[in-house]
């Protein structure tokens, strides 16, 4: 791995950046993934690494911060073990890292059990909203940028633009009560305000639930996917052969979905995977606003009760989950934009 | 540090300022300004940010305690002695509780849009001047934060290490930082490549005024953008944090704490959940807008949308450029 990277720093290093001879240029999805690659695994060690560090940086140390200052020797002397606190700081990171790889996820301080059997159903529930919320905002802001491109400074162009610009602004608990104020306790008595399950249930088995988490996400994100293409199809629709297409009869439908909506492709595929990157955070904030049993409030939960190996556990994962979607996202923006794919 | 190309003596770096633009430089962040100013866009933006700035900063002048027990919790504003926007979950008075809220969250999301701002800009500038190995350095190095979960990773931080502000405005500064450096290196690539740069440069004039005084005016326009996002961020970022229970100490009143703690009384009192979220969505908003009027008032309608979508955009790099 050391190796690819040396080699890809030495071919993109050069200070004047003259086109390497083109011989050696490299395709670019194949040196996309040579570059991308070593660096996010190398994104995902650091994070491993920085999760452990963080639990040796204070001035006493984890345990006794967890247990508080009426614990028994014994306990934090169990508890250190159990974090791996009790070895010195290079072989303690290095065994703590190696359980993670060997799939030993280690134990919850809370319940006690295994600390997949925390996370794992709730990152199902979790996943569920992710999936719905990409798929409806993405639909709700293509539709949207399209119909404004199509009459631009027209108005429903105007209002739309003015309604994502504030709702792309807002802070998602904030949008998450206000969501709770007019479809649950102020006005209409729609949908629940909180969307609290039985443990062994899944959140399908009421599915009347997801609805206001997953408006609450829509309304962050769809504005996003709007705008981006809302100004790609503009750009589109004003070039030169937009307007030769125009000038040789083709139809609005034509021009609209034949000519200008592939080149919004890209910037949509990029937003799409910015609004799952954000989503993978956002959860934390809107699933404590809805008390929604994902892994987001289980992070918030196990932030409040100190339940360390949950927390590492939620932090490598997402940061897995984020590095593979990056790596993802750029490279299915260079499948869908033909003149950037080309070897130079 | 750098390589000269003509070594000369001390003097050459004194002699170097007299070319440098004198009075005249200070005016450009007004006159970035000036121009969205004259947008309607940017007159209501900046009139909204005003609004609740002067709501966070004069409202602790106001007599009247937030701590002091007003009426029974979650009491209508029609309870007497309930205040004008009723009680919240301990019976202490909405009204006086929102006024003196906002200030120290504020605060935090000033000192974090400066570190923030800061140091990215310093790294993109950097980044853009050195070329080979310190660049890729700071860029790879950019990438590789970029692809960490900020929010959940300040929460590790902030769980293990206790809530100080200190680390709050550390957290969610430095997670803001590789966007900046991403944007900031952008624009200074081009600036970096101007003849006038590589001619202070041969004079002899340090490194690091080439780039405070030469470089860095030049960028007036995308750093004024970034300080607008950024804060609007780091507002966004501080008030959910503090709604996950990072914000300012239990007596101590805090919009993001307000929000949670006053949730479960909604139905009683909805004033102390929306009169706080009411504050934070318009303070958002405005600071958000401001940018948004920023880029297109200096950069044109286009690429002012790109400069804002693109600076929100943070993760995801064009691949290897």
């Amino acid at each position: 791995m050391a190796g690819i990277m040396t080699k890809s720093l030495a071919a993109a290093g050069t200070p004047a950046r003259p086109r390497a001879a083109a011989g050696r240029a490299a395709h670019p999805i194949r040196r996309l993934l040579l570059w991308r690659v070593p660096l996010g695994v190398l994104s995902v060690v650091l994070v491993g690494v920085l999760t452990y560090l963080a639990t040796r940086v204070l001035p006493g140390d984890a345990a006794s911060a967890i247990l508080g200052q009426f614990a028994t020797p014994e306990a934090l002397a169990s508890l250190r073990e159990e974090l791996g606190l009790d070895q010195p700081l290079v072989p303690g990171l290095l065994s703590w890292f190696g359980d993670f790889v060997t799939g030993q996820f280690g134990t919850s301080l809370a319940t006690r059990g295994p600390v997949t059997d925390v996370v794992l159903p709730r990152l199902e529930n979790s996943a569920v909203l992710i999936l719905i919320v990409a798929l409806v905002s993405t639909v709700i802001g293509v539709v949207g940028g399209v119909m404004a491109a199509n009459r631009r400074d027209g108005i429903f162009d105007s209002s739309a633009s003015l309604v994502a610009l504030v709702a792309s602004a807002l802070p998602e608990f904030v949008v998450g009560v206000f969501v709770i104020f007019v479809f649950s306790v102020g006005f209409l008595d729609w949908f629940p305000a909180v969307s609290i399950i039985p443990p062994e249930d899944r959140i399908w088995d009421e599915p009347i639930k997801l609805v206001l988490p997953a408006l609450t996400l829509v309304i962050v994100t769809a504005p996003y996917m709007f705008r981006m293409v809302r100004a790609a199809m503009i750009e589109a629709l004003t070039s030169d052969y937009a307007e030769v297409a125009r000038l040789k009869g083709a139809s609005t439908a034509r021009l609209l979905f034949r000519h200008a909506l592939p080149n919004a492709t890209a910037p949509a595929v990029q937003v799409l995977g910015l609004n799952l990157l954000y989503l993978a955070g956002g959860i934390v904030l809107v699933e404590t606003v809805f008390q929604y049993p994902g892994i987001g409030l289980a992070l918030a939960s196990a932030v409040q009760t100190r339940d360390v190996p949950v927390l590492q556990f939620i932090v490598v994962l997402l940061a897995i989950f984020f590095v593979t979607l990056n790596i993802l996202t750029d490279l299915l923006v260079l499948l869908s934009t033909p003149r950037r794919r080309a070897p130079r | 540090m750098t390589t000269h190309p003509l070594p000369t003596t001390s003097s050459a770096g004194t002699a170097a300022r007299v070319p440098a633009k004198g009075p005249k430089r200070s005016f450009a962040a007004l006159r970035v300004l000036g121009a969205a100013l004259g947008t309607t866009r940017g007159r209501i933006s900046a009139g909204l940010t005003l609004l609740v700035l002067a709501i966070a900063f004069l409202g602790p002048l106001v007599p009247g305690s937030p701590t002091a027990f007003a009426a029974p919790p979650f009491s209508n504003p029609s309870v007497p002695g309930a205040g004008l926007l009723g009680t919240d979950v301990l019976g202490q008075s909405v009204l006086f509780r929102v006024l003196h809220g906002g200030q120290h969250l504020m605060l935090l999301a000033f000192l974090a849009t400066v570190i923030a701002v800061g140091s990215g800009a310093v790294i993109g500038v950097v980044a853009a001047y050195r070329r080979g190995f310190v660049e890729n350095l700071l860029m790879r190095g950019v990438d590789v934060v970029l692809a960490i979960p900020q929010l959940v990773f300040a929460l590790l931080l902030l769980s293990l290490i206790g809530p100080e502000w200190w680390l709050l405005i550390l957290a969610v500064g430095l997670s803001q930082a590789p966007q900046t450096a991403r944007v900031i290196y952008g624009a200074a690539q081009s600036v970096t490549e101007k003849d006038f740069v590589k001619a202070v440069a041969v004079w002899g004039v340090p490194t690091r005024s080439i780039l405070a005084r030469h470089v860095l005016p030049n960028l007036t326009t995308p750093l004024m953008v970034e300080l607008g996002l950024r804060l609007s961020y780091s507002i966004v970022l501080i008030a959910g944090l503090s709604f996950l229970g990072f914000g300012s100490p239990p007596p101590e009143p805090d919009w993001g704490v307000m929000v949670n703690e006053n949730r479960i009384g909604m139905a009683a009192n909805p004033w102390g959940v929306l009169a706080p979220a009411l504050l934070l969505a318009l303070l958002a908003v405005g600071t958000n807008t401001f940018a948004d009027a920023i880029a297109r008032a200096n950069l044109g309608e286009t690429r002012g949308e790109d400069a804002v979508l693109g600076a929100a955009a943070g993760p995801t790099t064009e691949g290897s450029k």
